[in-house]
């Protein structure tokens, strides 16, 4: 009977290869197990053997020729054996080359190549790695771990990681190589197994390059007002280390001094224009904040604990002290609604919340809270983030104070911004970056109608 | 401390309890005026008398009862058997008197008592007298097993087995007789039942074991550093109640274990310590679990076949190895 000599998958990302040197001419007798030829790899230089026997009929690929997995190289059969409809039938294309007929079709792996070899009933040329890690997969789990100590199979050792799925498909893993693997946010399916049967065990994790890790983590996940971005290692590494150094929430400050003349300004014409049109500082601030806030999600952000979860929306929680404490209700959207909207629905927020009659849905969901002291005339204090909430600011007086403006001493209105932030969410230059565009609003608020 | 043999540690047991409590009372064939078949009991007829120390005919059912009767009756015996493999005549009145009676009496009796003697194989006393019996005895409700793999063992274990109220199995070995090892003399230590020992710390395997493995874990252990790789060895003395938080504690550390037992694969106590890994620390295992027993087969009476089916530290080091992803 005919024994193809097809182009195997002799490494588990080969495609293709090609054939080097053919050590078996036309016509040579052929016993199983001989070496046919050379092939390259995407890695290597291997050997490609035969599993049949009889004579090398057809050599149906040049040497330097490059072909795909799964293509008929030559044909072994007996000497006066009818080869035609096989060299015709299943031709193969070698990539360069075009002295052969059609494709046989692109094997996906050596499974597939010897499942299909096995559907012809001729025996193919199977690199003994292929078979070897064929035969382990094949092999009932129970039947290994059931040799007694006494035979253990060191065999297994060298099988292929490409042969280790087991017959649902996945990867075949120690429990604990899947923990470190979720842990770390490395793709199995990326892996090659160390293990017996090509099984993933805990040093093909920690060898396991980052390179595989990164490629597979980045998935971000839109999620309708929001997505998570997974941790990268370094961030893992501030969030641990920072934790560490201070309480759950690794917090530090940024204070800024912003100049309100220009806010002092629109405020006055706008109640100017009467009462209806009277907006105070804080919502103006608040106005603001939600626009920078829009501007920097990696800010409108919270710690979830395995990501950061980014929001697409704002939602402006803003504390009130009431007699007990003190409760934060929230302006949704607040990036979105008029100054006067804002200060209608601050206003109202606040009184209800005074009178303890806010639904629990009217504080909860922020993303990002205000806090300010102000009107107690505190000119500067730090306030506590809320978590999961990622930053908060601690809002101080508007005061009149000398400052240096074009060289002359001249009074102004100022009022000192604290920000809050949590370290493994925002680290220093971010929060920065924000309270620029925080002072580029809030010293032009007609920025604001922009 | 004083360094001393597995058989002189449960001697100073025995007469410490006899000498502090007078309800002690040890019984068996050839106890008394032989001194016992294995000298465990040396000295004790001279010292406490022969209503002390009572040797009985070859009656293992017989005295086995008159224990468990002894018991009810406020007593607290210790039943020597001369090998466990001649206590499978007396199985009745450890399994079904002993080890119930708390229970079938509604608490009334309770069943302050001792069984022990040499359990599993020496040299070459084939296949009737070879057995390792301990995933029998523990299988009981109502009975608890301690096997004790070094004189310090050996001493406050049977020291807390006479104390109990409950029956106690305890197992020892004719092979441990000779062996020595620190014992502290103080006749108030007591090494509570159901409390594991790590015999010996390293990260990169569990052998967990008891008994006469112990030593044969410790052998590997030592054969083992040398390579490089380096194991704790869990040592379980009280079979049942079986200190689980201690073997998981040690495999959560290492993510790899090996059971070493004495007796057959099938059913045996490495069964139930797999079945309790799997359990606590699935997640924490990197490869299967590979026990370590005596081959499924009779004891062989030739010397070459008996070396072949005992468990040993060559076959704990390969299992080692295998649950390491090392090749051998």
């Amino acid at each position: 009977m005919a024994t193809k000599v097809l182009m195997e998958a002799l490494s588990p990302t080969m495609e293709e290869g090609r054939l080097v040197k053919w050590l078996k001419h036309e016509g040579d007798p052929i016993k199983s197990g001989d070496v046919l030829a050379e092939v390259e790899t995407d890695k290597a230089v291997m050997e490609l053997v035969a599993r049949g026997e009889g004579v090398l009929r057809k050599q149906l690929a040049n040497e330097g020729d490059s072909s795909a997995v799964g293509t008929l190289l030559g044909v072994i059969a007996a000497p006066n054996e009818d080869i035609s409809a096989l060299v015709n039938s299943a031709g193969p294309t070698p990539v360069p080359s075009d002295n052969t007929p059609q494709p046989l079709g692109k094997a996906a792996d050596p499974g597939d190549v010897i499942a299909k070899a096995k559907e012809f009933e001729g025996v193919t040329s199977i690199p003994a790695a292929a078979v070897q890690s064929q035969g382990e997969a094949s092999t009932p789990p129970q039947e290994q771990e059931r040799r007694g100590h006494q035979r253990i199979d060191t065999s297994a050792h060298h099988a292929d990681g490409n042969g280790a799925a087991t017959p649902s498909g996945r990867p075949r893993s120690s429990p604990l190589a899947r923990r470190l693997a979720s842990e770390r946010g490395v793709d199995l399916n990326a892996l090659r197994g160390s293990g017996p049967g090509g099984r993933i065990v805990k040093r093909d994790i920690e060898q396991a390059p980052v390179a595989a890790a990164v490629a597979t983590a980045p998935r971000t996940a839109r999620v309708g007002d929001y997505q998570d971005i997974p941790l990268t290692q370094m961030r893992k590494t501030i969030a641990k280390r920072l934790g560490e150094s201070i309480g759950p929430i690794p917090t530090f400050y940024l204070t800024v001094e912003f100049d309100l003349t220009r806010m002092a300004e629109l405020r006055e014409a706008m109640i100017a224009q009467g009462a209806e049109y009277k907006v105070s500082f804080n919502d103006i601030i608040i106005k603001a904040t939600a626009t920078a806030l829009a501007q920097h999600p990696e800010v409108n952000a919270h710690w979830t604990g395995d990501a950061i979860r980014q929001f697409n929306r704002v939602h402006i929680g803003m504390a009130v002290a009431v007699e007990e404490g003190l409760i934060t209700p929230v302006i949704f959207d607040a990036n979105e609604k008029g100054l006067s909207d804002i200060a209608a629905e601050a206003r109202e927020l606040a009184g209800r919340a005074r009178e303890r009659r806010l639904k629990p849905e009217e504080y909860t969901g922020s993303t990002f809270s205000v806090s300010n002291l102000g009107m107690f005339g505190i000119d500067q204090f730090t306030a506590i983030i809320n978590p999961p909430e990622a930053g908060i600011l601690a809002i101080g007086a508007v005061e009149e104070k000398p400052v240096v403006v074009d060289g002359d001493l001249v009074i102004r209105k100022r009022l000192r911004v604290t920000m809050s932030c949590d370290h493994r969410v925002i680290d220093g230059a971010t929060g920065a970056k924000f309270l620029q565009t925080l002072r580029r609003l809030i010293e032009n608020p007609l920025m604001l109608v922009f | 401390m004083t360094v001393m043999t597995y058989r002189d540690a449960l001697n100073q047991a025995l007469r410490e309890e006899l000498t502090r409590d007078e309800s002690v009372f040890l019984m068996g064939e050839e106890v008394a005026e032989y001194n016992g078949a294995y000298k465990v009991s040396r000295g004790l007829l001279e010292e406490f008398g022969p209503k002390r120390i009572v040797d009985t005919p070859i009656t293992e059912l017989g005295f086995a009862g008159v224990g468990v009767g002894a018991a009810m009756a406020g007593l607290r015996p210790i039943i020597e058997f001369m090998t466990w493999n001649f206590a499978l005549l007396a199985l009745d009145q450890v399994v079904n008197a002993a080890a119930k009676m708390l229970y079938m009496s509604n608490g009334q009796y309770k069943m302050p008592m001792v069984f022990r003697g040499p359990n599993g194989a020496a040299l070459q006393l084939s296949a009737q007298h070879s057995q390792a019996w301990e995933s029998w005895l523990a299988h009981i409700p109502g009975l608890k097993v301690v096997a004790p793999g070094t004189p310090a063992d050996a001493k406050g274990l049977l020291k807390a087995a006479i104390r109990d109220d409950n029956p106690v199995v305890v197992l020892e070995g004719e092979m441990l007789y000779n062996t020595k090892g620190e014992v502290d003399e103080n006749p108030d230590i007591v090494i509570p039942l159901g409390k594991a020992e790590l015999k010996r710390e390293g990260d990169h395997c569990s052998i967990i074991t008891s008994g006469k493995m112990v030593l044969v874990a410790l052998q590997a252990a030592d054969q083992l550093a040398k390579q490089g790789v380096n194991v704790d060895v869990v040592d379980l003395r009280t079979i049942r109640p079986m200190d689980v938080e201690a073997i998981a504690t040690s495999v959560a550390k290492t993510n790899r274990a090996v059971v070493v037992e004495e007796g057959w694969e099938i059913c045996g106590i490495g069964a139930q310590v797999v079945d309790y890994i799997q359990r606590e620390c699935f997640d924490d295992l990197d490869a299967p679990v590979v026990r370590v027993h005596q081959a499924d087969v009779p004891m062989p009476y030739a010397k070459n076949l008996e070396k072949l089916a005992k468990p040993d530290a060559a076959k704990t080091i390969a299992a080692v190895k295998r649950v390491m992803y090392l090749e051998d």
